[in-house]
């Protein structure tokens, strides 16, 4: 990853010194970087998924010459991938800090659910957005309680939120699939802004104020420290507690939203939405090159990651592929990238003296 | 069998490059049955590559190996231990969770059709710390619960279990207290008197001068003196190491640098069970105070109490006339109180973050807007306080893992010196640093101290306390024996209070 490091930093500002080719080659390992003639510094992992990306999108097109590279199929994919998307932004930060969350797919169904109870709807649609929100924040929040405060393992802590979100979600709806009739939230959520649906807009935003939190902010940084070394953070005054909590919190606004894009879509809430969210946004995760240790990540590559997915999904079901076929696929996929970071993983060792 | 004096192992123009490194770059050593070599020189003058290469977990560029006289390849780490070579690094490598006879059995096992054969493996290891003068540390007890010694002889002993002629000991005296090096000398003695080599890096001129028949020297991943008889002058050394002149390892410190009158750190009566009780002083701005003593004496322990990363039990600690919450690291942080770990790497850095990250970590808030980090600031401070620590290379976007041991403790101070600390708690600041890095750090503490900064310093070798403290505490078992002006008090004196547990009581 290159994140933090370098991405504002090396931009023009080549190094005064003079044998800086040499610095320059120490340093790298899994930032390893090509530098383009404009100067900006390539990962070059981030350049294998950008292609593993395009090469999918042309078996697509291959496959499927007049519909798959076509705007309504294109809208279509990303529509589908906004939900898991937005999901996996807050799995990133969640990951960086070196932690895990099994209960976004639980929480998106709980919050879906909670928006689109008849009592709700009642009040409209801001009230169902701001009610997505603050059950997702909330869940998010105690997750991060429990972990930072009650000092329970992340792994046990979130599948705990795993089984009693999806309960209370069950629970609230009775098992029943409750419709939107309020026509107010259809009408903006499934409507185009620009000619783009709201749906991508929404992506769009979160995974950009997710880019700028990560990596311009001092809360971006704070996940990055207590992610790489707790001990090391904590000695040098920050909270890693609060910290802690708030990542998880973030995790499950991030469901919130999550939700609310899943109801526009399905036009209906259902404690069986977000079934395997945990699944599909941990491997977008790890396939973006995030280390599951923490510490190391970027959200560009958990899109790429999600959009691997995503045209995956779509190279199947316009060919009428079944969906076994299509898990194996993804099974491949994740293995695949897993190797590729462990390899660069071990270039780095290596290159230690 | 080879007879003592006989040459063991040669290793001749050895290279190892790795991308942009030349970390090796024309290595001699040779190795004869029955003595300790020493390998001296400064960090990244190629000492750990050179041991990597000797254990087989590095492959030589470019350089010829031979093993009793024949050519030979270290080809892995389990083709060095067959050949008889067996290294121990300086951070053990056993497993915790095991006992002293699975650890040192680890691999290979005795067994019969897969069962293992316990009783023979622990009557093999109760043989084996019998040889390592440890008969009481039964086979079965776990090695997590061992102390730092007790573990190092597992090490040992699972070199010997594979009848090793020798025997690579990088730093292992780092981690022990006086008593425990007399006995790890006693062991290497009864080794090379059976003819097993041993290969001994150690900073420490004085062990060097204590145990090494040979010495020889790196830099820059060349020799630069070897066979060398370890009773070569320090000053000799020294050069050899760093290639410039050392007149004196401690600077000349003028005491006039206290301010008599501003007493920025106060402990009263701290105690915390079981580790310290009753420790009470203070430290004035300007002044430097040491706490000396053997490991295990609660320095470092007192050191985090008073950094609220350990909560006292009773006592309190009070920065500038103002009473510190307990066990908070923030309010001490805020306060103006910084620390240097003692683990460096764990608990100290960032490792896979740049420099300007590791740097401005205490200092976030300082360098940001609205949450925003004003990353354009922070590099050019980051550079400023490099430059002003001359740490090496001072570009604040480097790894800081590539830095070496020296740079990566100035990379801690300088985190504490962006953010203007006031009182500067140091947990064994030199440790795992070359000569010539520690003279410059010596230099650095000094004039922290001379603008007015408040230095608590905690480290194992005395002559290092008492050649940069103007005040010196020492303790032992929790309790502060004494207090002293550093020119009342000599190495001896203190070692005297330490280990025989003299009548001066504070």
């Amino acid at each position: 990853m290159s994140g933090l490091a370098n991405e504002p930093s090396t931009r023009g500002d080549v190094s005064e010194k003079s044998p800086s080719t040499v610095e320059e080659s120490v340093q790298t390992g899994p930032t390893k970087g090509v530098r383009t003639p404009s100067g900006l510094r390539l990962d070059i992992r981030l350049t294998i998924l950008i292609g593993v990306l395009a090469a999918l999108c042309a078996v697509g097109y291959i496959l499927s010459p007049e519909t798959f590279l076509g705007e309504s199929n294109i809208s279509i994919m990303l529509r589908l991938a906004a939900a898991i998307g937005v999901v996996s932004v807050g799995m990133t930060f969640v990951i960086i800090s070196g932690g895990i969350d099994l209960s976004v797919g639980s929480m998106v169904a709980l919050a879906s659910v909670w928006m689109t109870t008849l009592a709700t709807q009642e009040y409209g649609l801001f009230v169902m957005v701001i009610c997505a929100l603050a059950v997702g924040l909330g869940a998010g929040l105690i997750n991060g309680v429990l972990i930072s405060y009650g000092k329970v393992v992340p792994f046990i802590a979130t599948l705990a939120m795993y089984a009693s979100a999806r309960g209370l979600a069950e629970r609230l709806s009775g098992r029943q699939t409750q419709t939107v009739s309020e026509q107010g939230f259809l009408e903006f959520f499934r409507g185009d802004v620009l000619g783009i649906p709201v749906l991508i807009w929404m992506l769009a935003l979160v995974f950009a104020v997710g880019w700028v939190v990560l990596n311009r902010t001092t809360f971006g940084r704070r996940t990055f420290a207590v992610g790489g070394n707790a001990e090391a953070a904590r000695l040098a005054g920050i909270n890693v507690r609060l910290h802690t909590a708030l990542v998880y919190g973030i995790a499950g606004l991030c469901c919130g939203i999550a939700a609310i894009m899943v109801v526009a879509r399905t036009t209906s809430g259902s404690s069986t939405n977000g079934m395997f969210y945990e699944l599909d946004a941990i491997a977008a995760v790890v396939i973006g090159g995030t280390l599951l240790s923490g510490g190391r990540g970027t959200l560009i590559g958990t899109l790429i990651g999600v959009l691997i997915f995503t045209v995956v999904n779509s190279i199947f079901t316009q060919n009428n592929l079944d969906t076994a076929t299509q898990n194996i696929a993804k099974g491949v996929i994740i293995v695949a990238a897993v190797l590729l970071q462990t390899a660069s993983a071990r270039t780095r060792k290596t290159a230690k003296t | 069998m080879s007879e003592p004096g006989d040459v063991l192992l040669t290793m001749s123009g050895i290279v190892k490059t790795f991308p942009g490194v030349r970390a090796l770059d024309g290595v001699d050593l040779e190795v004869r049955a029955g003595e300790v070599h020493c390998l001296l020189g400064q960090n990244g003058a190629g000492k750990s590559t050179l041991i990597k290469v000797l254990a087989g977990a590095h492959q030589p560029d470019e350089g010829v190996i031979t093993w009793r006289g024949e050519p030979a390849t270290l080809g892995s780490p389990v083709a060095a231990l067959k050949m008889g070579v067996a290294t121990m690094y300086q951070e053990l490598d056993l497993v915790e969770g095991l006992s002293v006879a699975e650890n040192i059995f680890l691999g290979h096992e005795p067994a019969t059709f897969g069962f293992t054969n316990r009783r023979s493996a622990n009557n093999q290891t109760r043989k084996l710390m019998a040889r390592l003068g440890h008969p009481e540390i039964p086979p079965s007890r776990e090695v997590g619960l061992l102390s730092a010694a007790g573990q190092q002889l597992v090490s040992m002993a699972r070199a010997l279990v594979h009848d090793a002629r020798l025997i690579v000991m990088d730093e292992p005296t780092a981690a022990l207290a006086a008593d425990e090096v007399d006995n790890l000398f006693r062991v290497v003695e009864d080794l090379t008197d059976d003819g097993v080599a041993v290969v001994y890096i150690s900073h420490r001129l004085e062990e060097i001068r204590r145990i090494g028949d040979r010495v020889t020297v790196l830099k820059d991943g060349r020799t630069v003196g070897t066979n060398m008889p370890a009773d070569t002058p320090t000053s000799e050394l020294v050069n050899l190491m760093s290639g410039r002149q050392v007149e004196t390892v401690f600077p000349h410190r003028d005491v006039s640098t206290v301010d008599e009158d501003n007493e920025l750190l106060r402990v009263e009566n701290l105690s915390r069970g079981g580790e310290f009780e009753h420790v009470s002083f203070t430290v004035r701005a300007g002044e430097i105070v040491g706490i000396a003593g053997l490991v295990g004496a609660g320095r470092s322990e007192v050191l985090e109490t008073v950094y609220g990363a350990r909560k006292s039990d009773t006592g309190s600690v009070w920065v500038n006339g103002k009473r510190l919450k307990p066990g908070s690291v923030m309010a001490a942080v805020a306060a103006g109180i910084g620390l240097a770990p003692e683990e460096r790497k764990s608990q100290g850095l960032l490792l896979d973050q740049s420099v300007a990250n590791n740097v401005t970590l205490a200092s976030l808030p300082e360098y940001s807007r609205l949450g925003f980090t004003d990353q354009r600031r922070e590099l050019k401070d980051s550079r400023a306080t490099l430059e002003r620590l001359d740490l090496r290379p001072a570009d604040p976007r480097r790894e800081v893992r590539t830095l070496s041991g020296g740079n990566q403790q100035k990379a801690v101070v300088a985190r504490w010196l962006v953010r203007g600390t006031k009182v500067l708690l140091l947990d064994e600041p030199t440790r795992g640093v070359d000569v010539g890095a520690r003279a410059e750090l010596y230099r650095l503490i000094h004039e922290l101290a001379a603008t007015g900064v408040a230095v608590l310093l905690v480290s194992s070798e005395v002559p290092e306390v008492l050649g940069l403290s103007d005040r010196v505490l020492v303790m032992r078992e929790g309790r502060v024996l004494t207090e002293a002006p550093a020119g009342e008090l000599t190495e001896a004196a203190i070692l005297d209070m330490v280990m025989e547990g003299s009548e001066v009581m504070a």
